[in-house]
């Protein structure tokens, strides 16, 4: 017979201070079934649990409910107290008296009624209640790291530095991301590339670390510690073994027109290139977009010039398939592009540039060579005009988020022009300036006060062009509200920054959640930034948001630690809680009828096949049957059954049926 | 197919050009007209200014006197009649109480199913398909296009082209043969109805509009609303005497320009009534 232990909880005033606690223990210790029932001011607190393990014990307790909080925070810490008094960890409840009650109530007898009420529910429940043992799934000990800007670098020497192995896909030619593009970084105005181009040459060498690139995932099948990965290494049209990387296709290519994506289409590339001197690895890729031999038929010009005979037209495609143990999401960001602002004159004008465009402006190694010159008539700007939130923080033009990078790029920006061009004059509209940040604001009062940038609050309404200059009409807020007007030469766009291209696509092959922006959703804002909602991939970057390269940093080696740590178990536990599909001696096998609808509404991809045999091998019967692994145990296949043979473990449709009839029966 | 007119005041009045260009027009293209009967004010800025059930109850009348006469689509030449009617059908569509009350006042049955088409839509939808086969003389010069504002704001209302850098007077306006200038004042203030009570301040700001045009080497401003003709056309000696300048461009409606392409007289689309002289054929 069942012996049930009811333990009321204080929590301080939190509970009591509303609910009379001593009532709700005399009365659910009058209950059928309740061997004892008691309240203490914290439950959660060392004596706390002392109680209920002793209780569990002297009681010889079969079932304990704690009538406190919300599960979400202390059901681990009651179950692993039962575990310890002896009683399976899964017989006991949680009643919710201080959300469901306590706090959304006044003081009074209903509000005191009302958590006997759901009390009386989970005494009810928990007698039904079974002993379920944890479920234990391998884990192989292989990460995979997608995308290599510098998170994904991080992350990935960091897996690697703690002696696992990783895999890293990248599907532009190139590791380096965006940051291999800045000039210099802010606050310290350190060189990009100089900083990050021996962490791309680690990598590579790295013997831990498989790199891919031009590659992309094409599916993502499994769950966390047993993912099974396709991925599309996209063909090179070259024998990288072969290659020396002498670049001598690169300079006969007699295509020569094509827009470098590296120096943000302000510089051509051939169709058979390497995206930047640095370029790791160092071996180019044929465009087969643009390649004249793709188009016409003809021209081979590269295979004729090469040494070593290592280009390959006729190449395929090849798909790799990866067993895979956990996986760090860090396919970075992209910035708003032309046609965003038409009033702005992005696109229409040749001297309106964005952010991306002016840092490769300033880089040593971009089109002008570190010259800040416009890009119309390769003139040194002498007045320049940066327009910081261009579309960021605007819910008129569809994103109402802060890009949190611009502001203290821009600053660097016109800081970066001053050192370059001393008697310009640069300014900056800005709605407010964010600098919050190790030595940000210092860094930005140093735009101001030491290099004489002249910061303007208010927006921008329009910019146009008159007799080759550009006119930038704005409102100067500080002044009251006065119409600025300045005549400029050229003028940079701070562009919101924007989930990357494919980031859908991406988060839908990996069953991974994404808000209404397209960026990668974490589990929880605040204790859970860098897990996802699916257990065993992780984020790093600015895939979830736009973030700097600080905070994208830190992220990316959270994310290598709990890469680290899953891997630091040889099983995996997992909660019991899960569906099951019914199963009965032969004939019947299950009540299941093989209607598979629960396959269809399954978010996890948890249900399967299972066929029944006779013993020369013939299909009998074929039922649904659920992966452990992969079950949630949200429930929507037992809501759909329509022969009831899925139940849940924990919540069974018999445990909830009890839980109403509690509530509608007298007691 | 006929569709239901509704003219607003300046169309009988001081915008008869305009009307007499939009009738012009539909008759060359075999386009019939019905006026809304009975039709009343729109309520225009001054009602939504004082009475918000007002401004609404206004537009509604004359929404449910098409309804009640089948008119299922209505051309409103006058941006701001058209912006009143629109932004009525949306508020009401949104708010079904509202919707009841304003029936109430009105005392007739507005179901609000009406399509409301501004000038340029109307031209879009009607008129350049046939276009082609009607153009005699091609409007060969360049052109500024002036929206002004309650052609295309409020966006989220209307959801009529773009509201900073709207587009599709130019596209109606090349496909008759013309040039348009890149012309940033395409949305900027003319003052609007401050062309009664403070002329001076009409004058400052429509005289941008004209300068940045002739600036710009256009031969014509071409406009779709009749309080922008009105500021840019009438209040041009006001406007000349406060820059002291010499601005002859003229300002033609959009309808008038393509009347000439199609080689109707000067005298049928109203141009001799121009305060500017149109010295354009």
């Amino acid at each position: 017979m069942a012996r049930i232990g009811v333990f009321v909880c204080h929590c301080g005033e939190n509970i009591s201070a509303t609910v009379d606690c001593g009532k709700v223990a005399e009365t659910i210790g009058k209950l059928k079934h309740v061997a004892l029932s008691t309240e203490y001011k914290y439950m959660c607190s060392d004596p706390g649990q002392t109680l209920i393990k002793e209780a569990i014990k002297e009681h010889n307790l079969t079932g304990v409910v704690v009538s406190a909080c919300s599960p979400r925070m202390h059901e681990p810490t009651f179950r692993k107290a039962c575990a310890e008094g002896g009683l399976n960890p899964f017989l006991c409840e949680m009643a919710n008296l201080r959300e469901h009650c306590s706090w959304v109530h006044d003081k009074g007898d209903l509000t005191t009624e009302k958590a006997i009420d759901i009390v009386r529910t989970q005494v009810e429940k928990v007698k039904l209640n079974s002993a379920l043992q944890p479920i234990k799934v391998p884990v192989t000990k292989t990460a995979m790291v997608i995308g290599g800007g510098i998170a994904g670098i991080q992350s990935a020497l960091d897996i690697a530095n703690t002696g696992h192995k990783v895999i890293m896909i990248e599907r532009s030619p190139s590791i380096g991301g965006h940051m291999s593009q800045l000039s210099e970084t802010f606050p310290t105005l350190d060189c990009s590339q100089c900083i990050l181009t021996p962490r791309m040459v680690e990598v590579a060498q790295h013997p831990n670390i498989t790199l891919y690139t031009y590659a992309e995932v094409e599916s993502v099948e499994g769950f966390i510690g047993n993912f099974k990965v396709k991925v599309r290494k996209k063909a090179k049209s070259l024998d990288e073994k072969a290659c020396t990387g002498c670049g001598l296709c690169i300079t006969k290519c007699p295509q020569k027109k094509i827009p470098n994506e590296f120096e943000q289409g302000m510089g051509m590339r051939p169709s058979i290139y390497v995206p930047f001197p640095q370029a790791v690895p160092n071996r180019p890729v044929i465009d087969r977009e643009h390649c004249t031999y793709y188009i016409k038929g003809k021209c081979k010009v590269c295979e004729i010039v090469c040494p070593t005979k290592a280009i390959r037209f006729d190449q395929p495609d090849e798909i790799l398939e990866l067993e895979i143990g956990a996986i760090v999401v860090a396919t970075g960001f992209d910035i708003k592009h032309a046609d965003f602002f038409p009033e702005y004159g992005y696109g229409k004008y040749k001297d309106i540039i964005d952010g991306l465009q002016f840092e490769r402006l300033a880089s040593a190694s971009g089109p002008t060579s570190g010259e800040i010159r416009r890009p119309s008539d390769g003139q040194v700007p002498k007045n320049i005009v940066f327009i910081a939130c261009a579309g960021s923080r605007d819910p008129a033009k569809g994103i109402a988020y802060c890009s949190k990078i611009c502001c203290m790029y821009t600053a660097k920006h016109a800081m970066l022009y001053k050192h370059k061009v001393h008697e310009g004059r640069a300014h900056i509209f800005y709605m407010d300036i964010r600098s919050g940040g190790k030595n940000y604001d210092e860094f930005v009062r140093r735009a101001i006060e030491e290099d004489h940038v002249n910061y303007i609050r208010g927006r921008v309404s329009t910019v146009f062009e008159r007799d080759g200059k550009l006119i930038v009409k704005g409102v100067d807020t500080l002044l009251g509200a006065q119409p600025v007007e300045i005549v400029a030469d050229m003028v940079v766009l701070a562009t919101a920054g924007v989930a990357n291209s494919g980031a859908e696509d991406l988060a839908q092959k990996l069953h991974v959640s994404y808000d209404s922006h397209k960026f990668f959703a974490e589990a929880h804002p605040k204790l859970k930034p860098v897990e996802t909602n699916t257990a065993g991939i992780f984020l790093a970057g600015a895939c979830q948001n736009p973030k700097d390269i600080p905070d994208a940093v830190s992220q990316a080696s959270g994310a290598a630690v709990k890469v680290a740590a899953l891997f630091s178990q040889s099983e995996l536990t997992r909660e019991p809680l899960v569906a099951v599909v019914n199963r009965y001696a032969p004939p019947f096998y299950s009540t299941c009828v093989g209607c598979f609808l629960c396959q269809s509404v399954c978010p996890y991809q948890a249900i399967e096949r299972e066929d029944f045999k006779t013993r020369d091998g013939k299909v009998v019967k074929t039922v649904a049957k659920i992966n452990e692994g992969l079950c949630q145990g949200c429930g929507t296949c037992v809501a759909l059954c329509r022969s009831k043979s899925i139940d849940l473990y924990g919540y069974s449709n018999n445990q909830v049926y009890t839980e109403v009839m509690a509530l509608l029966n007298e007691y | 197919m006929k569709f239901g007119i509704y003219p607003g005041c300046s169309l009988t009045g001081s915008a008869r050009d305009y009307n007499e260009s939009v009738f012009a027009l539909a008759e060359a293209f075999g386009l019939d007209f019905e006026q809304i009967p009975d039709w009343n004010c729109c309520g225009a800025t001054a009602a939504h200014n004082l009475n918000k059930e007002l401004s609404l109850a206004l537009p509604a009348r004359i929404l449910a006197l098409a309804e009640k006469n089948s008119l299922e689509e209505i051309i409103v030449p006058c941006a701001a009649c058209y912006s009143r009617l629109v932004v009525t059908q949306h508020e009401l569509k949104k708010n079904p109480e509202l919707k009841n009350r304003i029936s109430e006042v009105i005392e007739m049955d507005y179901r609000g199913t009406s399509q409301i088409l501004n000038v340029i839509a109307w031209i879009d939808k009607y008129i350049i398909p046939k276009l082609d086969d009607k153009i005699v003389k091609p409007f060969n010069y360049k052109v500024a296009c002036y929206y002004g504002c309650l052609l295309v704001r409020p966006d989220k209302v209307l959801n009529y082209d773009r509201p900073e850098d709207p587009q599709t007077m130019d596209i109606v306006m090349s496909k008759i043969g013309a040039t348009p200038v890149d012309y940033p004042y395409k949305t900027e203030c003319c003052g609007a109805g401050f062309s009664i009570s403070r002329t001076d301040i009409v004058s400052k700001l429509s005289g941008k509009i004209i300068e940045d045009a002739e600036h710009r080497g256009a031969d014509a401003i071409i406009v779709a609303c009749p309080m922008c003709h009105s500021n840019l056309d009438m209040r041009r000696p006001d406007i000349n005497k406060y820059w002291k300048t010499e601005y002859k461009i003229p300002v033609i409606f959009v309808t008038q320009a393509i009347g000439l392409a199609i080689g109707l007289p000067a005298q049928k689309i109203g141009l001799k009534r121009h305060f500017v002289e149109v010295n354009i054929s």
